[in-house]
């Protein structure tokens, strides 16, 4: 199913701007050199930030905090185990990807640590990442109230992952 | 708020890092990233050229009009500063539909485009609009339909029944959603006072 629908969706627009009489070739080279100069826009940002998320990573700060917080989360019925992974799950995508796929093999798949991060992942995303990624394109340099917002909907997301997990017990 | 929160990881960091004698790591870990990110915004080069175009396309053969008409009663309420029936309530919808149906490499290209013509809505300030904030909160809480890499990584570790996390995850990503539009509600709110 999932391979027709991008196939599918580039057809559409072929077919219904070659309806329309859109000189297609020259919108869509148009439409990726503008596309050229978001991509300058976002490249810095890139680099700056995640420079700081393995600097955070590596230093075993992210961790130390983990296992301090480890004893207040468990107030809410957060397993120790999937704090790191909720903590870093803002800020790097790809780490919170290994950490599942260590937590799946150490518990198993169908052990409940390993539904559980498997349904935090899937219900939240990379919040720093898209904040910087996509402020920066715009140029937008005053964030507003967009990060606390972000971050506290992720926290949001894996309060209501634990009651959710707990259907499929 | 972004400064703090990439002075804070920095610091942190390097703090600890001389605390428990991990700064050869945090070298090697900071060099190592400078290629990554290149490595990944080349690997992303591409597909937001290519879906940029596409999009551009849509939108000269009126279909991103056509689309933000259909979506205006419902994201209007979502997006009370956007004018009635500006196309970009049409790049709004393709965004999340995208995100949606997990076309995550055409999503990122059209919300980058949503920005730049929210911003173009606010005047072009380098200030954050209200319609942005609401519109990062709708991309942050990633609603999403099926997490195919969480059921991959899921079927890799051969769990029974990998796809049973699909209806706990669209519970836990539309009620963080529902969370994110009543805070920013609330921030909007309290900001005009």
């Amino acid at each position: 199913m999932a391979v027709w629908l991008m196939p599918v969706i580039i057809a559409a627009v072929i077919g219904i701007g070659l309806y329309k009489k859109v000189n297609i070739y020259e919108t869509l080279t148009d439409g990726a050199k503008e596309g050229m100069y978001t991509w300058i826009a976002i490249v810095p940002h890139l680099v700056i930030m995640m420079a700081a998320v393995a600097v955070f990573r590596a230093s075993g700060a992210a961790g130390e905090l983990a296992s301090w917080m480890a004893p207040f989360l468990s107030l809410f019925g957060i397993p120790a185990e999937v704090v790191p992974l909720a903590l870093i799950r803002p800020i790097s995508g790809s780490a919170t990807l290994a950490m599942l796929d260590q937590l799946m093999q150490e518990h198993g798949a169908d052990s409940y640590i390993a539904k559980l991060a498997a349904i935090m992942q899937g219900s939240t995303d990379t919040t720093l990442y898209v904040l910087a990624v996509y402020f920066g394109a715009a140029g937008i340099k005053k964030t507003g109230d967009a990060l606390k917002i972000g971050l506290m909907a992720d926290a949001a997301a894996f309060l209501f992952s634990i009651i959710a997990a707990s259907w499929l017990l | 708020m972004v400064s703090a929160a990439f002075a804070f990881l920095m610091l942190s960091g390097f703090l600890f890092a001389a605390v428990n004698g991990t700064m050869a790591d945090v070298n090697e870990a900071l060099f190592q990233s400078m290629g990554q990110s290149i490595e990944l915004a080349l690997s992303l080069a591409g597909i937001l050229l290519f879906w940029t175009g596409v999009m551009n396309t849509a939108e000269k053969a009126g279909m991103v009009k056509t689309l933000a008409n259909t979506v205006q009663p419902l994201l209007g309420r979502l997006f009370p500063e956007i004018p009635d029936g500006h196309p970009v309530f049409g790049y709004i919808a393709s965004n999340m539909a995208a995100n949606f149906f997990g076309l995550g490499n055409a999503a990122t290209p059209i919300g980058l485009k949503t920005m730049r013509e929210l911003k173009k809505l606010n005047g072009d300030q380098d200030t954050a609009s209200r319609s942005m904030v609401t519109f990062l909160a709708l991309n942050t809480a990633a609603v999403t339909l099926i997490p195919t890499t969480v059921i991959a990584i899921s079927l890799k570790h051969g769990a029974s029944n990998p796809t049973d996390i699909i209806l706990p995850a669209l519970f836990a990503t539309v009620m963080s959603f529902c969370f994110a539009i009543l805070l920013d509600r609330y921030y909007a709110h309290k900001r005009r006072r």
